[in-house]
């Protein structure tokens, strides 16, 4: 048995390394997403407004699951095959792009009036007062919410499994089915998962205490 | 919109203000010397601070003109058309807010040069140099890497009052400077706009401390109901005001303190 688990760690390894990266992947590019969805919420024109509206109610109104098949078992129907890792990456961006968004519009808005007249007073455009003044202020805000929802993130890449995306579960259950290890598998595979939540955890707290350090009296 | 009347640094000309169907401001006009410090005092409510508010833009008025130095902006004009005319005009005039509103993110020099550095693109060691020109006036030479929490409000008002000035202003406006502080701290804050007035800087100060701006105003408007009520010299209106309005508020006021 101890050969056994041993001969499944590169293929546990090479799971979690598709974990990973498809976790990173999908944060930055959801991350850019979710500024995008923010600052289309806020814009006063509806003609932005409304789709943001429409797309952050539909990601949180479906479950994940739902959307990486329309994805990777929809979109065929319209001639778009997508490989299992770029519908997976495609899916969890989108997703993470739902979410952020709506978390930074509402940090966006914390940030008291006063702040936007102070830049405006030495004249700044509103384009220099987000960047220079909004903006640093929200992500403080937002932080623990992001932190968060790249927690969550991690956790959902193993609906990935699901479309074939060879990641840490799939082999979990690859080597599962092959071996009959199942609960040694299944519980390997949580390890992993904790041992990464827990690192992405630190990460966070370590982020927040930077950013909060103009809040301690010198 | 270039004015060739040079002696006159501020102009305001029929400037209304209502929100919803209260009429704050109903037309006012004023003119400010070159130089001259000019004192707004007046019961809450009397349209005093929207009336700066406004000479800046942070409040939109409904009618009028607002002339800072050569920069002229006019509502007759659609305002969307001058949203630069409005940043240059904000550039001449800083602005002293009644609670600092410093940019909590960022140290005390760092607040200071961001209007430089960002909206006027000096050179980051130009500006830092003029930057610490500016605090040590305001004498908080020894705090510029403080970040604002750990100041005194006392503190924060001189480096807001620093931060206006380092983008070489022509006017300074200051909204109720001394209103947020504890009252041992008013007086570091006042020595600090006595000092600007002496220097003959073109100032218009909203103000509760009636004592103060008895001494260091040239001029004093008394404003009640949206409307300029009196003016006159500043030790003028306060010894002898000729209004009713007047009259009642200094009263007022004297038996309060």
């Amino acid at each position: 048995m101890i050969d056994l688990l041993l001969g499944s760690v590169p293929f546990l390894l090479k799971g979690t390394a598709f974990t990973v990266g498809l976790s990173a992947g999908s944060m930055v590019l959801g991350l850019s997403l979710g500024f995008i969805v923010a600052f289309m919420h806020l814009s006063p024109s509806i003609f932005f407004k409304w789709p943001a509206m429409f797309f952050v109610s539909f990601i949180r109104g479906t479950p994940l699951i739902v959307q990486l098949f329309l994805i990777y078992y929809g979109l065929p129907e319209f001639g778009i095959r997508l490989d299992p890792i770029p519908a997976a990456l495609l899916g969890l961006s989108l997703n993470v792009g739902g979410y952020t968004g709506e978390i930074l519009r509402g940090a966006i808005n914390s940030v008291d009036k006063s702040h936007w007249e102070a830049a405006y007073s030495i004249g700044m455009t509103p384009a220099q007062a987000m960047r220079r003044s909004i903006l640093p202020q929200a992500i403080r805000v937002a932080l623990p919410a992001l932190g968060n929802t790249f927690l969550s993130l991690l956790k959902d890449t193993a609906i990935a499994a699901t479309i074939q995306v060879p990641e840490l579960f799939r082999q979990a259950q690859l080597i599962s089915a092959r071996t009959y290890e199942v609960f040694a598998m299944y519980l390997s595979a949580a390890a992993i998962y904790w041992i990464l939540s827990t690192v992405i955890s630190r990460f966070q707290s370590k982020m927040e205490k930077q950013s909060n350090r103009h809040l301690r009296a010198s | 919109m270039k004015n060739s009347n040079s002696n006159t640094m501020i102009a305001v000309t029929g400037l209304k203000k209502s929100f919803e169907n209260n009429h704050v401001l109903s037309g006012i006009d004023l003119k400010v010397k070159k130089g001259e410090v000019l004192a707004i005092i007046g019961p809450s409510g009397s349209g005093k601070t929207t009336l700066l508010r406004c000479l800046n833009f942070l409040e939109t008025p409904n009618a009028g003109s607002v002339r800072i130095s050569d920069i002229n902006v006019d509502t007759d004009i659609d305002l969307k058309k001058q949203k630069r005319a409005i940043r240059e005009l904000r550039q001449r005039a800083g602005f002293v807010f009644q609670n600092f509103n410093l940019f909590p993110h960022r140290t005390v020099l760092k607040n200071i040069i961001e209007g430089p550095v960002i909206v006027k693109k000096e050179e980051l060691s130009d500006a830092e140099k003029r930057a610490r020109k500016f605090l040590k006036k305001v004498g908080m030479a020894n705090k510029e890497n403080a970040y604002p929490s750990a100041l005194s409000g006392g503190q924060q008002q001189r480096v807001a009052i620093a931060r206006a000035l380092a983008m070489e202003p022509e006017v300074v406006l200051f909204d109720e400077p001394t209103s947020a502080l504890d009252p041992e701290l008013v007086g570091e804050v006042l020595a600090v706009i006595k000092e600007l007035a002496s220097e003959n800087r073109t100032m218009i100060i909203v103000t509760h401390e009636m004592a103060f701006a008895r001494d260091v105003a040239d001029r004093v408007i008394f404003m009640a109901d949206g409307q300029i009520v009196e003016e006159a010299p500043a030790k003028e209106l306060f010894s002898s005001p000729k209004r009713e309005r007047t009259k009642r508020f200094l009263k007022k006021i004297l038996q309060e303190s």
